[in-house]
């Protein structure tokens, strides 16, 4: 039989599946297949792998002058007028990375990327906000979708009253838009939790969860009326069982493509806080913190180009990367999509 | 259809149940003593004066209680006048704009509105323009151009998008400035003989038949603009292509044109009002997205519209004005979110028929 089905591939001029694709099974190798031969996705990835690299060296590209806090950007001296880049550092100068001199010949550290206004390095907030973009991005959107595939799938598999209820909550929610409503919230938390990232990463995840919550909602809708959910009610398993080896695994990948896309805006959201001055404290190494101090200079960018140019392009690289990635893991998953690029 | 309507419209007031309790649960945060400022304009210093309004307004007194005082106001038990009372209109006082937050909204209102609505029409006919010529010389040149425009664009955060653009046109070229309008064109505005008839500087000057107030408040309008609408180009135009897409695969598409139809009227009379309908449902996230993007360009812009104010207040968690202004978001986009679904109801007979 198995040799049967090798020789009419062959007929059809397909290769028999190699070691790797009968791993994986055909869907999941497909899928990867896609991935890896995307240009959008190979770009997407690299971004991404780069930006893990910053992150996990960060202690080596930049290395902390308070080891105890090193989210907290070290500076030079207290003036107020931005420096451009290639300055030296003059006070409290902070360890020399031991690639420096190799690199350049040089015995002395300088602000590669100039200072902002209060002389906070610009180049140690880009490397250490890496990990602070990671971390808050992917925390954030870890408990959104675990609150929204919670919400969602409870609401469509009981159905009734319970989704009523539930799809009103829902629409509460959704009435109020988004980045206003996390300010909002965050504002109201910053006095009870104190000042950092806690209060705006609690109201973007309290606003942020109906979208998964909709979508998987919608998709275990239709998964429940098949049959192989039926047969294992007949059969006497139990709601939790169903819902989880018999449902969920069938209708979360929209989800997941979802959360992948998502993770970009929810970064953009919380650097988008930071930089209305909601959120992280000044000094902490954030992207969006270190935009805002721009808001200083705004008559003089022109003068003081770097305090936007440098944090603003990472953070567009960084949300690119994950768009892309999403983007082209939508298009590999989704089957109505292929064929029309 | 008419049913359609009513069943959406009677959950109106159910929702908007929910959004008041959502917001009041937010004022439960605060102390007795900062929610007093609902009601009173100075929080007294003493303790004994401040025990007397904290009674006087029951805000020690059960939470349905203060919930309802919340939504009616209370009567002043000495000069009978009433106070407070989000359904008449009175929010309380702002600690940051030292007025009361009514009086705040109705002075920044008229500036937020002349922005958003210089912002609709770029923002809802831009993405959708672009959509249809990248679906439709699809796998071409432009159609790659447009796909890369989608995706970057998409993941510029509005505030750098805001700041590169201020720096390229005002601190470099000098071109385009921010705030609303120039100091002269201000001094003309309060000047008596200027008529303030809606408050929009652009349709005031135009009215006033002053060219030259015009031409500077368009220039200062430009970039908050572009910078509110290029996000929403981007969505749509994505949304639109890819709905083109499929729609030009349809076999009525191919009827159309083994007709001999002319290409242009396959795409704009057969193609384009099925493609649209996705496009409609984006109407909700799209002022989801003016709402808090007026917030992030009137601050990189420095125009004194509510965004503005909503942000100062927040940074100063000034939480009295800032619940104010949530709850009046809110209200647009329960009005909105009705809008799209009547549009979208009457637009899509399926939806109709149901």
């Amino acid at each position: 039989m198995a040799k049967n089905n090798t020789q009419q591939e062959e007929l059809l001029g397909r290769k028999p599946p190699g070691w790797l694709e009968r791993q994986l099974g055909t869907e999941a190798y497909r899928a990867l297949r896609g991935m890896a031969t995307n240009p959008i996705s190979v770009i997407g990835t690299l971004l991404l792998a780069i930006f893990l690299f910053v992150a996990i060296a960060a202690p080596v590209l930049a290395p902390p002058a308070h080891t105890n806090d090193p989210y907290q950007i070290p500076r030079d001296g207290y003036g107020q007028v931005p420096k451009p880049p290639g300055t030296e550092w003059r006070t409290r100068q902070p360890p020399l990375p031991f690639w420096w001199k190799a690199v350049t010949g040089k015995d002395n550290w300088i602000h590669i990327m100039g200072t902002a206004s209060g002389q906070w390095d610009i180049y140690y907030g880009v490397v250490w906000g890496t990990r602070t973009a990671l971390r808050v991005g992917l925390v954030i959107t870890i408990i959104t979708a675990i609150v929204g595939i919670i919400v969602g799938s409870v609401s469509a598999y009981y159905g009734g009253t319970v989704d009523i209820v539930l799809m009103r909550i829902v629409e509460v929610f959704i009435a109020f838009p988004f980045l206003p409503a996390a300010m909002t919230l965050s504002a109201v938390l910053t006095p009870i939790i104190g000042r950092g990232l806690f209060p705006p990463m609690i109201a973007i995840i309290v606003f942020g969860w109906t979208g998964v919550a909709r979508l998987l909602r919608s998709d275990v809708l239709s998964v429940r009326e098949r049959e192989y959910v039926l047969a294992a009610k007949v059969i006497g398993v139990s709601d939790a069982r169903i819902m989880f080896r018999h449902i969920l695994p069938n209708a979360i990948f929209p989800t997941l493509v979802w959360a992948s896309m998502r993770i970009g805006s929810l970064v953009i959201t919380f650097a988008a806080l930071s930089f209305l001055g909601i959120g992280a404290e000044v000094g902490y190494a954030d992207w969006g913190q270190l935009l805002s101090f721009a808001r200083d200079w705004m008559t003089q960018l022109g003068e003081y180009w770097y305090i936007v140019t440098f944090p603003g392009t990472i953070l567009v690289l960084f949300v690119l990367a994950w768009n892309l990635v999403g983007d082209a893991l939508r298009d590999v998953l989704d089957p109505r999509l292929q064929g029309s690029r | 259809m008419v049913n359609y309507v009513i069943r959406r419209l009677l959950l109106v007031p159910l929702i908007l149940f929910g959004v008041t309790v959502l917001i009041f649960g937010m004022l439960q945060f605060l102390t007795p003593v900062e929610r007093s400022a609902l009601y009173v304009r100075d929080i007294p210093k003493n303790e004994r004066a401040l025990e007397g309004v904290i009674k006087q307004y029951g805000l020690d007194q059960p939470i349905p209680v203060q919930y309802w005082k919340w939504l009616v106001g209370t009567r002043d038990p000495h000069t009978g006048e009433i106070r407070g009372g989000i359904l008449r209109g009175d929010f309380g006082y702002s600690r940051t704009a030292s007025e009361p937050v009514a009086d705040l909204i109705k002075r920044r209102f008229p500036a937020t509105l002349e922005l958003a609505l210089w912002a609709v029409l770029p923002v809802v006919s831009g993405g959708v323009i672009l959509g249809v010529i990248a679906a439709v010389n699809h796998n071409k040149p432009i159609d790659h151009i447009a796909r890369i425009f989608a995706i970057v664009g998409w993941s510029f955060p509005d505030f750098v998008f805001g700041l590169l653009v201020l720096m390229f046109f005002y601190a470099d070229l000098k071109w385009l400035p921010p705030g609303r309008v120039s100091d002269w064109a201000n001094q003309v505005i309060m000047s008596p003989e200027f008529h303030n008839y809606t408050k929009l500087i652009t349709l005031d000057a135009l009215l006033n038949l002053r060219l030259d107030i015009f031409w500077d408040a368009v220039r200062h309008l430009i970039l908050p603009v572009v910078t509110l609408s290029y996000l929403w180009w981007a969505l749509q135009m994505r949304v639109t292509r890819s709905s083109m897409l499929e729609t030009l695969r349809q076999d009525y598409i191919t009827t159309a044109r083994s007709k001999g139809l002319a290409e242009k009227v396959v795409i704009m009379r057969h193609a384009l009002p099925n493609a649209l309908m996705p496009v409609v449902t984006l109407g909700g996230s799209t002022v989801v997205g003016l709402l808090g993007g007026v917030v992030i360009v009137e601050t990189v812009f420095d125009y004194h519209g509510m965004g503005l104010a909503f942000a100062a207040a927040a940074v100063q968690l000034d939480v009295i004005t800032v619940l104010a202004f949530t709850l009046l978001n809110s209200l647009i986009m329960v009005v909105a979110y009705v809008i799209v679904d009547v549009l979208y109801a009457y637009i899509d007979p399926r939806v109709r028929l149901d």
